[in-house]
């Protein structure tokens, strides 16, 4: 980079509208830039409140590569703590998961509160004079969450998490409504899946529409599913970039058609009757048949919660070409003929595996290895660019098959990576 | 030598009604290698073959397990989904498995845990070596079985596979294992 070059030239020969650099996915230095513009300063996604839900709960988590402490205290307050003892850097906790009022660092005994502020060290004679309170563990600079869903931003100043999610927290909420109870549960326990990938493949595999009809025909082909239709060029469905990185792949239209309650799951009203008549009794039957007919978000929450229906996915990166998928079956407060199902789907679908995932993974490692050619140089993302158009909330639109999601992800990646 | 002389009776008549505990073990040691062998060589309806009608194929994550049916696993097949499995690599369209993970197993320590007159109870570790586009992996398991005579043969009803490693992030593995 030339020293007068602005940010805007420099990313110029990187992303452009319609096609992208085949450097972005393999080059050590743009991953850790990334690490300091996207995973270290904006919005991501840790947790859920159900996986700590008692005083004194924690779970472990990550941002990035580096492990999080996702903890209750005894009042009800989540923190968010980085795994790093403040004097000698062990790591304080190495469960994966449990209930623990403090932390203590095997190393020198020093022990901290589950809200990370220093609690006591050994023969405190030889710390005469030092202020403690400076030396609690590192926590994430700010915590909120939505409906449940937690997001740290280890950046201490920047947008709300209400402003970074904008209308996917509609999203969210239409995910809580298919629950009789309005409450999402992450209680089933996670599948960690591994690839040798860039992370920005997965973000974009996503919600691209394009490839379920190849990459899962294999599936569709043996168990019947009416998944391939919704990601055909025929499909009503749309693909949409709602802005801040976020994009879905909206298949409402595809469902409302079909008119059908739990067409949207592959099953009917009668295979749940326990469920259906939950929902009947807490949303009245009216609201109670059009929340089943739409079914639940497919969802890319940038950079790293995906909604995928019936699971929850996570993207963690850990290197420039590895990346892990953490998932697990979404399950529903007050539905427990519905989480049933959704776990055994979920445990078929995705995960090492997974009827369905495997193979998105062999995708991803595919492209890893195939965009170290140097032939063409870029990246083509240009289907659907002369069809796209706005919709009535004035969000981008494409067809089902359309890059409209992955133009939108790439334009608000290179609006972070301009900033200083 | 009281063990030879068994050997050699069980080598006269192929189908014993009570086999020595050292029959059993062979039985059930030629049992596991075969199906080794077959997911080794991508041998799908052979290795589907070995199963009974209650078949429960199950790699739980994150250590044991704990209840499959409340908690995630990697795979937790009952017939019907191993079925599925199956056709879903005779599709020729898995492409997880196209090409096929190039295989090479070894079983060891194999110990019969307990039997009665329905089922034996089996368990061994394996050793599995894969070559794929990705690179090389190994996997390493304790595997249990529950085998049931089937005439002069054995069937399968359960294979649980414990990865040594499944608490953490695991590469696809979508070979039978």
């Amino acid at each position: 980079m030339s020293e007068h070059e602005s940010a805007s030239q420099r990313w110029d020969k990187l992303v452009r509208p319609e096609h992208v650099h085949g450097s972005l996915y393999t080059d050590p230095a743009i991953f850790d830039e990334e690490l300091k513009k996207i995973w270290y300063r904006t919005w991501v996604y840790v947790g859920h409140v159900s996986e700590v839900p008692n005083p004194n709960d924690f779970v472990m988590k990550s941002i990035g590569p580096q492990p999080v402490i996702m903890t209750r205290d005894r009042s009800g307050t989540i923190h968010l703590l980085h795994n790093r003892c403040p004097h000698r850097g062990n790591r304080v906790c190495m469960s994966d998961q449990g209930n623990a009022r403090s932390f203590t660092c095997p190393y020198h005994g020093w022990t901290f509160g589950n809200d990370g502020q220093l609690r006591g060290y050994p023969f405190p004679s030889g710390y005469e004079g030092v202020d403690r309170s400076q030396l609690g563990l590192g926590r994430v600079a700010r915590v909120a969450n939505y409906r449940g869903f937690v997001f740290g931003s280890m950046a201490s100043d920047g947008p709300s998490l209400e402003q970074h999610l904008g209308p996917a927290m509609a999203s969210i909420d239409a995910l809580c409504r298919t629950s009789p109870e309005g409450e999402v549960q992450i209680t089933a326990g996670f599948l960690k899946h591994k690839v040798k990938s860039n992370w920005k493949f997965l973000v974009e595999n996503e919600t691209d529409g394009y490839h379920p009809s190849f990459v899962h025909a294999s599936i569709f082909e043996v168990a019947k599913s009416g998944i391939g239709s919704l990601y055909s060029s025929e499909s009503s469905a749309v693909s949409r970039d709602f802005g801040n990185g976020h994009t879905e792949n909206d298949l409402r239209p595809e469902f409302r058609k079909r008119g059908v309650p739990l067409s949207w799951f592959g099953t009917s009203p009668d295979r749940l009757p326990d469920y259906v008549s939950r929902m009947n009794a807490a949303y009245g039957d009216e609201q109670a048949r059009g929340i089943m007919i739409d079914g639940t978000p497919h969802i890319m929450i940038y950079p790293n919660l995906f909604i995928a229906e019936i699971q929850l996915f996570v993207l963690q990166p850990l290197s420039v070409d590895e990346t892990v998928q953490h998932v697990t079956a979404l399950q529903f407060k007050g539905a427990p003929d519905l989480n049933r199902r959704m776990r055994q789907q979920t445990m078929g679908s995705v995960g090492p595996a997974g009827f369905l995932l495997a193979d998105d993974a062999a995708m991803y490692e595919r492209t890893q290895l195939g965009v170290q050619s140097k032939n063409p140089e870029w990246l083509y993302l240009g289907r659907g660019k002369h069809r796209e158009r706005l919709d009535e909330n004035g969000y981008r639109i494409g067809d089902a098959t359309d890059e409209t999601p992955t133009r939108g992800i790439w334009r608000h990646y290179r609006s972070l990576m301009e900033q200083a | 030598m009281v063990n030879e002389a068994k050997i050699k009776t069980a080598m006269v008549d192929p189908a014993p009604a009570v086999a020595t505990p050292r029959e059993l073990l062979d039985q059930v040691t030629q049992f596991i290698y075969c199906e080794a062998r077959l997911a080794d060589n991508h041998e799908y309806d052979a290795w589907e073959a070995l199963w009974t009608d209650d078949a429960i194929y199950w790699i739980p994550a994150n250590g044991e397990g704990g209840d499959p049916e409340n908690q995630m696993s990697i795979v937790y097949d009952n017939r019907s989904r191993l079925a599925l499995r199956i056709k879903q690599f005779h599709t020729g369209k898995r492409h997880s498995q196209t090409p096929k993970s190039r295989l090479c197993r070894i079983i060891s320590n194999i110990e019969i845990l307990q039997v009665d007159e329905k089922q034996i109870q089996a368990c061994a570790n394996a050793m599995v070596f894969e070559s794929s586009t990705r690179g090389d992996t190994i996997w390493a398991s304790r595997n249990a079985y529950t085998l049931h005579r089937d005439g002069d043969g054995l069937r399968m009803s359960l294979k649980k596979v414990v990865l040594a490693n499944n608490d953490r992030a695991l590469y696809s593995m979508s070979f039978l294992i």
